[in-house]
């Protein structure tokens, strides 16, 4: 098997000698270079261990199994690997791996993927082990050399030492000599106290290439001869072309062809330009009569028609219709529609296919979940799954979009590189248009609520239905459209969660954070809304129904404290809070909010405690945070893709489908709790907690609690 | 035939006259450092400097800019460059980094014309520049550091 590896040009010197640890890994290093093109020549296949690569130059490469869109996978692998290696970290290096998916599955999935804020916890002995094996054949081959015992070598910031005899040496040195070794079995893992690079702040990786132009992305891949193609998509989903006029898009300067393919018409151009302007010449008829035409407010009432019906159990304790039975109790109900949210990336998705002489066909993309996207791209193609590489490219983000089970967008990519045949090399690329209106949304969810709260603040009954698409295609209960909902972390006796599956012909998928995106609003609003009816404080009420010991409360007290909360706001201003655990990690935040000049929420300030296990890399858990709050606030204030009547899709862009930009984004305090537990993800885990904190907020400032998402969205209708 | 300069060099283009100097840069001129987000001026990952100001290439067509100077991320140079660069690593403000071209781009600009920019003048300057990412936090305090250091 050939496995190509791509890598830019400021990591060449990788080619050819060193220590490949690595199964099944030619280094067929292709020199990317500045324009993308991968060129260079075979080499032997050295069947190691798969994640570290050592250069006679001593830098040490890690191959991250996982796809690198800012959330900090290249540098947390690489400091675990560092870590066990005892290298320094001025020597690190870290690329894509390439696509196989036992090698490079993710542990928690079975299969290669990102995904579920998993990449450090899944990996975290995994990499070590590959670091300490590695340190393991390099201490083997230079006892050899230096005719010393092993166990006498000492390694330090990438040196290897002798202290008997004097003798010292780098990795590179001995970089052939130790591919050699027999790697142990079963590498010695160090006492976490004795960890010198986790837990500290590293610079990233990355970071250099993405300050001066020079990080290549998937649309930067420039090889010669490139054909450049967009497709036409309907503005309905479920819509499909009942018959088209290209008369005008043919004669657009730079058009080499159009053809129609499953999802609309594809337009290949010389340029980017010349397939964008062919595409707007295009005449259209779609097909409606599959297509979802019902509104936005139609797909609510009817979502809110399911309350009534009986729904699928996710939880049952105790005896909900009794408990609300009970006297001196206050009852809340509430009733919350969420919108469809895109995820757009900053990147649209895009792929780049290049044909080898051989036939065989190397595909460059943000391929979150490349083995899928190479089993799709096989198909389609006819080829052989062995005859389709798939490298995955840095991505402007993601955010939950690339991570698709049966790869449509890969179907897209390549139906269009399929209908255009020849050799020529071809990127299929989405606008900002294709993004907004592509589907793939976080679903629409209805939630209704009903709770007892007694006179001192214990929530005696909690009643939940939630309403929506299943992520999963599940007919029975699917686990992410109530989780952080059927498992709440407090002391309530009498719970009852259901939900109702809908169908619609608009394909869902997961959204930073996924169920929680939801669960969390509704939860965390719902209980600050309980505990403030009966007089009690949002913190001390939440702390009063958790265990004192829970990691939910470590991050509560510690949000509270860094807020100094009960402290005396300024007219005008109010603060709200909240706490969620998802994916393992648990996350506190404390919003400052004001009535802003446009009568919109103005979010001042946020601090937020995170407690995800021992802290790899703190400096990129608070990016994360910082990330995740600013990415959930843009949201919750701005956020809705919505269908007009006859279900046309009514944003298209970022004049309507808003982003949260410099002057809307809050200062941020990060707090890591300290903690010796396996570490957890960050990617997610930050965004659930901001919309309630800030939605708790506006409660106060305005005595409105909020029903309807975007927030924006209240004060216009 | 429009004739321009783009990071110091003279180029020329006789393609579509409206073609929009993103693609010119990008596709012809195989700089890749200037990216395409959103095509209607609303995300500023295209940001470059035409004649010494910042500009969004995906709306200006490539007629429009004959006998102009362009610099991308490729080609800005002088202090406020460095700064600007330096403070952005020193903070590791990328995330995804699919912006960032964008976002120094604009910050350069600013530092060139306002060398200690208050945080009203980072938002009139960076405002245009999205990052889904949400690095918003570190811009600012890297614009600070950067004017900070250009001061030192
Ligand atoms: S691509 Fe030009 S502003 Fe978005
Ligand atoms: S760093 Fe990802 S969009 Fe800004």
């Amino acid at each position: 098997m050939t496995i190509h590896d791509i890598t830019t040009s400021r990591r060449a010197f990788l080619a050819g000698t060193g220590l490949v640890i690595g199964v099944a890994i030619a280094p067929k290093f292709l020199s990317a270079a500045r324009t993308g093109v991968p060129a260079g020549g075979a080499g032997d296949l050295k069947p190691m261990n798969a994640f570290v690569k050592i250069g006679t130059d001593d830098t040490v490469t890690v191959l991250s199994k996982h796809i690198e869109f800012g959330q900090g996978p290249f540098t947390g692998l690489a400091t675990l690997v560092a870590e066990e290696l005892d290298a320094d970290w001025s020597q690190m290096r870290a690329v894509h791996s390439p696509t196989d998916n036992k090698i490079y599955a993710n542990l928690a999935f079975g299969l290669q993927g990102t995904g579920g804020s998993s990449s450090i916890a899944n990996a975290y002995e995994q990499m070590r082990k590959a670091g300490a094996t590695a340190r393991a054949m390099l201490v083997a081959a230079a006892a050899e050399e230096w005719k010393v015992p092993a166990a006498e070598i000492t390694v330090e910031k990438g040196r290897m030492k002798h202290a008997g005899s004097g003798k010292e040496s780098g990795f590179g040195a001995f970089a052939d000599m130790a591919s050699r070794q027999t790697p142990p079995a079963d590498p010695k893992l160090k006492d976490p106290k004795d960890f010198v690079l986790i837990g500290t702040d590293l610079p990233k990786l990355d970071t250099r290439e993405k300050t001066n132009g020079a990080a290549i992305f998937t649309l930067d891949i420039m090889p010669d001869g490139l054909l450049t193609a967009v497709v036409a998509h309907p503005k309905h989903f479920g819509a499909v072309v009942k018959s088209f006029d290209d008369t005008d898009a043919r004669k657009v300067m730079g058009v080499v062809d159009i053809r129609q393919i499953p999802q609309g018409i594809a337009v290949y151009g010389e340029n980017t330009f010349a397939a964008l302007k062919g595409r707007d010449e295009l005449r259209i008829d779609w097909d409606l009569s599959k297509a979802e035409t019902r509104s936005s407010a139609e797909l609510a009432a009817e979502y809110i028609r399911h309350f009534d019906k009986p729904g699928l159990e996710a939880t049952n304790t105790g005896d909900v219709a009794q408990a609300f039975q009970q006297p001196g109790l206050q009852t809340v109900e509430a009733q919350i529609v969420f919108p469809f949210l895109a995820h757009a990336p900053m990147e649209p998705l895009d792929a780049v296919f290049i044909k080898a002489a051989d036939g065989s066909v190397d595909i460059y993309n943000g391929a979150q979940f490349p083995g899928f996207d190479q089993q799709v791209a096989a198909k389609i193609l006819s080829l052989d799954e062995t005859k389709v590489r798939v490298n995955t490219q840095l991505a402007g983000g993601s955010f939950g979009r690339k991570a698709q089970f049966g790869s449509p967008y890969m179907q897209e990519a390549a139906s269009v590189y399929a209908a255009i045949g020849g050799d020529r090399p071809l990127k299929h690329m989405w606008t900002r248009e294709d993004d907004i209106q592509g589907g793939f949304y976080r679903p629409m969810y209805a939630h209704k609520m009903r709770g007892a709260v007694d006179a001192k603040g214990r929530i005696t009954a909690w009643e939940q239905i939630i309403v929506g698409q299943s992520i999963m295609a599940k007919a029975d209960l699917d686990s992410t459209s109530v989780e952080g909902a059927s498992n709440l972390p407090y002391r309530i006796p009498n719970l009852k969660v259901t939900s109702h599956n809908v169908t619609l012909p608009i394909p869902p998928l997961w959204w930073r954070s996924v169920g929680h995106t939801h669960t969390g609003f509704a939860v965390e609003t719902f209980v600050d809304e309980l505990l403030t009816r009966v007089g009690r404080d949002p913190v001390e009420g939440r702390l009063a129904l958790l265990d004192a010991a829970s990691r939910h409360a470590g991050v509560l007290r510690k949000a509270a404290e860094m807020a100094d909360w009960g402290v005396t706001l300024p007219e005008g201003r109010a603060r709200g809070v909240a706490v969620v655990e998802s994916f393992g990690s648990f996350v506190a935040q404390v919003a400052d909010v004001s009535v802003g000049a446009d009568g919109a929420p103005r979010v001042h300030k946020v601090w937020c405690a995170v407690d995800c296990g021992v802290a790899v890399n703190p400096n990129i858990i608070k990016a994360q945070m910082e990330g995740g709050i600013g990415y959930g606030l843009g949201a919750v204030l701005f956020d809705a893709v919505t269908l007009d009547k006859g279900g046309r899709i009514m944003q298209s862009n970022f004049h309507d489908y808003r982003s949260i930009r410099i002057n809307e984004m809050p200062d941020v305090s990060v707090e890591i709790i300290k903690s010796t537990e396996k570490p957890t993800g960050v990617g997610e885990p930050g965004v659930p907690p901001i919309g309630p904190a800030v939605a708790n907020a506006w409660r106060k400032l305005t005595d409105a609690p909020v029903r309807q998402l975007p927030i924006v969205s209240i004060m216009s209708s | 035939m429009v004739t321009f300069t783009l990071n110091g060099k003279t180029r020329t283009f006789d393609g579509d006259p409206e073609t929009p100097l993103l693609w010119v840069i990008r596709d012809f001129e195989k700089l890749t450092g200037t990216k395409y987000g959103c095509g209607v001026a609303q995300c500023g990952a295209c940001t470059v400097h035409l004649d010494g100001m910042p500009r969004r290439s995906c709306i200006t067509p490539i007629a429009m800019i004959d006998g102009s100077d362009v610099i991308t991320i490729e080609g800005i140079a002088g202090k406020e460059a460095e700064a600007v660069q330096t403070a952005w690593a020193g903070l590791d403000v990328p995330q995804c980094g699919y912006c960032q071209s964008g976002q120094i781009m604009s910050a350069v600009a600013l530092l060139q014309m306002v060398p200690k920019p208050t945080d009203d003048e980072i938002d009139g300057a960076m405002t245009g520049n999205l990052c889904r990412c949400a690095t918003y936090h570190r811009i600012r305090a890297a614009i600070h550091n950067a004017a900070n250091a250009m001061e030192g």
